[in-house]
């Protein structure tokens, strides 16, 4: 019974690195940039989240498509505004560039909120799923059931619709996309919106379950930087099936093992993983 | 004397001491510079933030007259009297979450701003670095707030700490438990629940040390990482053993998080003693008070005794701040306080006189504002009279329930944490 707890526990966490993957793959996969700043976007969500329920009084089926339409239009302005320009500088330009727009947000959210943790009020999507002793939050099966449905939605869109083959081209081969009449510009921007506002739909869910403070991101984006590398760069379903995979390894070694050294597991495994495997379990070498 | 060009231009040689000396006789009163390192940013910094402004509260009150608060030291007349009425500045620095950062920022400190002494840095790993920095310039460093045992087994000579420590604290949770053993609850198999910084380790295992040579062992002991993303695991784990107390030292990212997942797995134990830090942090109760009720806490502050020291410096700093003066707060402010006074006593800015003035610090109850049983420190420079008390959240406040003689509200057991 324990095991078959330990085991959903993992997948609803799993659920959500597999969530806040998404956005981050999507970036990654279209336009090969790493996008640093984005454990920061996904704490742009969560206040997002924050004021629209403190302010507005609304629940979640109104704040997440919210933070998802703001996020959205931050990573176009961001496409515009930085983006496009550094991507002709040279590699370390671009790191550097996403990185410093992290800092920049969060420590704007500091002067802003100051550096105290907030919280949404527990009852928004409160209550406990109860089955045989075993307890599932509903707040995490929502953020669960979403993550499952957006990766459904993501892989779609890019697999089965012209759109999706038009920002393939893009990320394929520039030059090649432009001779066929695809402007770039519009389509990279695109990618940086819709990789922005998958960030607003997992932090506007996570800030159900988790605490509010302009770091959060660094709790919660690292591990998502593993699951996409895991998952292949760029592959959506990888990132979702790595993020399931690492969140059951960290439930079941931190019961076994200790919480203390699940970092140590993910991590050993990860590597091994990466020297069997070089382009993550489902990435095309 | 014939006026020559040589004379004239000897003139402002000669003139020169005069002027400098006027000049020092002026400057007597300049401000004493001292050097704050808290954490300011990164995960910490609600809890520093909380701190600084307790310090600017206090800065303020030394600075300006306030008879009304006379038997606290320094408080009755404007600035250091026995410096001639020098201003207090202090020089603030941002330790973060790194205590190679609370290093670098004490050097700056002592080597570029030339501040007289140093207090701070919140975190035990930062105050170990500062302090350490502190000790090889041979400036003087009281510190207020960190816990780590080790912080004083170091022998160093310019290292001063007025608040309890791991030994007193744990000597404090056995004696509560114990004490409540007696009314028939049970109170058996204790759990600490820690991170793995250098504070919740050295908590961690000096209770379990206290605890082993009282014969009344540590049942269990649940490690993580601090600023963890998920603590399902952890929670399911004292589900499953379900011990009569549990112990959290968790700073306040960890305890928020460890809160609310309890709820989501709707495990209570009987006794849940979270140790200060995360759990005393104003924003803890903000964002999870409602599910925390009936958490006890240590606490060397009780501001519910009107007419109080404590009751004033509180409702001087809810009037800055708009909350309630919370524990670590006010430990930082009475490190601080401490080491004013020193250096009022010393009457220099010399750090051997200031060293010299710290050790022979003999405050008594009545002089502070903290429920400590005075101030003095120990060779190696530990306040021997630091104690505490066990408070427990009713609300959003929290009411000192132990030992009995200094309660102000009742013990109310089980833990009821949500409704």
């Amino acid at each position: 019974m324990i095991l078959v707890q330990l085991v959903t526990d993992g997948l609803l966490v799993g659920a959500v690195y597999a969530l806040l993957s998404s956005g981050l793959t999507l970036i990654w996969g279209m336009m090969n940039v790493v996008n640093f700043a984005h454990g920061d976007f996904v704490m742009l969500a969560m206040y997002v989240a924050f004021i629209a329920v403190t302010t507005l009084a609304i629940g979640p089926a109104l704040f997440v498509p919210l933070a998802a339409l703001v996020l959205f239009g931050v990573g176009v302005v961001v496409y515009y505004a930085l983006i496009r320009n550094v991507m002709r500088g040279p590699m370390l330009a671009q790191i550097l560039s996403t990185f410093g727009l992290g800092l920049v947000l969060r420590y704007a959210m500091f002067w802003v909120f100051s550096a105290n943790f907030v919280s949404l009020p527990d009852t928004l999507v409160g209550g406990v799923l109860s089955v045989d002793g075993l307890r599932l939050q509903y707040s995490r099966l929502l953020a669960g059931v979403v993550a499952l449905l957006l990766t459904a939605a993501l892989h779609l869109m890019l697999t089965r619709t012209a759109l999706g083959s038009r920002l393939l081209a893009v990320a394929e081969d520039r030059t090649a996309a432009m001779l066929v009449g695809i402007r770039p510009d519009p389509m990279q921007a695109l990618a940086w919106g819709i990789g922005a506002a998958c960030a607003g739909v997992a932090g506007a869910l996570i800030a159900l379950f988790f605490y509010i403070s302009p770091l959060v991101g660094d709790s919660l984006v690292l591990i998502a930087f593993v699951t996409v590398c895991l998952g292949g760069f760029g592959s959506v379903p990888g990132a979702l099936f790595a993020g399931l995979a690492i969140g059951v390894i960290e439930s079941l070694s931190s019961w076994f093992i200790g919480a203390a050294w699940k970092d140590v597991v993910v991590y050993g495994l990860f590597l091994l993983a990466l020297w069997v495997r070089p382009q993550g379990l489902l990435g095309k070498s | 004397m014939p006026v020559t060009r040589r004379t004239v231009l000897a003139l402002p040689v000669l003139a020169a001491p005069a002027i400098l000396g006027a000049r020092e006789a002026f400057a007597a009163p300049s401000a004493v510079k001292i050097g704050a390192v808290y954490p300011l940013t990164g995960p910490m910094a609600s809890a520093g933030d909380s701190s600084r402004a307790g310090i600017e509260l206090l800065i303020d009150l030394i600075n300006t007259p306030h008879p009304e608060l006379a038997p606290i030291p320094l408080m009755a007349e404007a600035g250091l009297p026995r410096l001639g009425g020098a201003k207090v500045e202090i020089v603030y620095t941002d330790g973060q979450n790194s205590p190679a950062v609370a290093q670098s920022d004490a050097l700056r400190l002592i080597t570029q701003d030339h501040v007289v002494a140093l207090n701070g840095a919140y975190q035990s790993g930062n105050t170990l670095t500062a302090s350490a920095v502190a000790e090889r310039y041979g400036i003087p460093f009281v510190n207020g707030e960190s816990v780590a045992a080790n912080l004083t087994e170091r022998g160093y000579k310019w290292f001063f700490r007025t608040t309890p420590i791991g030994p007193d604290i744990a000597a404090l949770y056995l004696d509560f438990l114990a004490s409540v053993g007696k009314t028939g609850v049970k109170v058996a198999k204790v759990a600490v629940v820690h991170d793995t910084s250098e504070y919740g380790v050295s908590v961690a295992n000096t209770i379990k040390q206290v605890a082993a040579s009282r014969q009344t062992p540590i049942a269990m002991d649940v490690s993580y990482t601090v600023s963890t993303s998920d603590v399902s695991a952890q929670v399911l784990k004292l589900k499953q053993a379900a011990p009569d107390a549990v112990i959290f030292i968790s700073y306040t990212s960890d305890a928020i998080l460890y809160m609310k997942t309890m709820q989501a797995q709707g495990y209570k134990p009987p006794i849940l003693i979270g140790d200060d830090s995360g759990f005393s942090d104003p924003s803890f109760i903000k964002a999870v008070g409602n599910l925390s009720q009936g958490v006890l806490d240590r606490s060397a502050f009780d501001g519910s005794k009107p007419g109080s020291n404590a009751a004033k410096i509180d409702a001087l700093y809810r009037k800055k701040t708009g909350r309630a003066l919370d524990d670590t707060t006010g430990r930082s402010m009475t490190g601080m306080l401490v080491l004013c006074d020193a250096i009022d006593r010393a009457g220099s800015t010399e750090p051997e006189k200031i060293r010299a003035a710290l050790s022979a610090t003999n405050l008594t109850p009545a002089q502070l504002f903290m429920g400590y049983k005075g101030v003095k420190f120990d060779a190696k420079g530990q306040n021997v009279l630091a104690s505490a008390l066990m408070v427990q959240l009713d609300g959003t406040d929290y009411r000192s329930v132990w030992p009995a003689a200094q309660a102000a509200a009742k013990l109310v057991l089980p833990f009821k944490g949500w409704s």
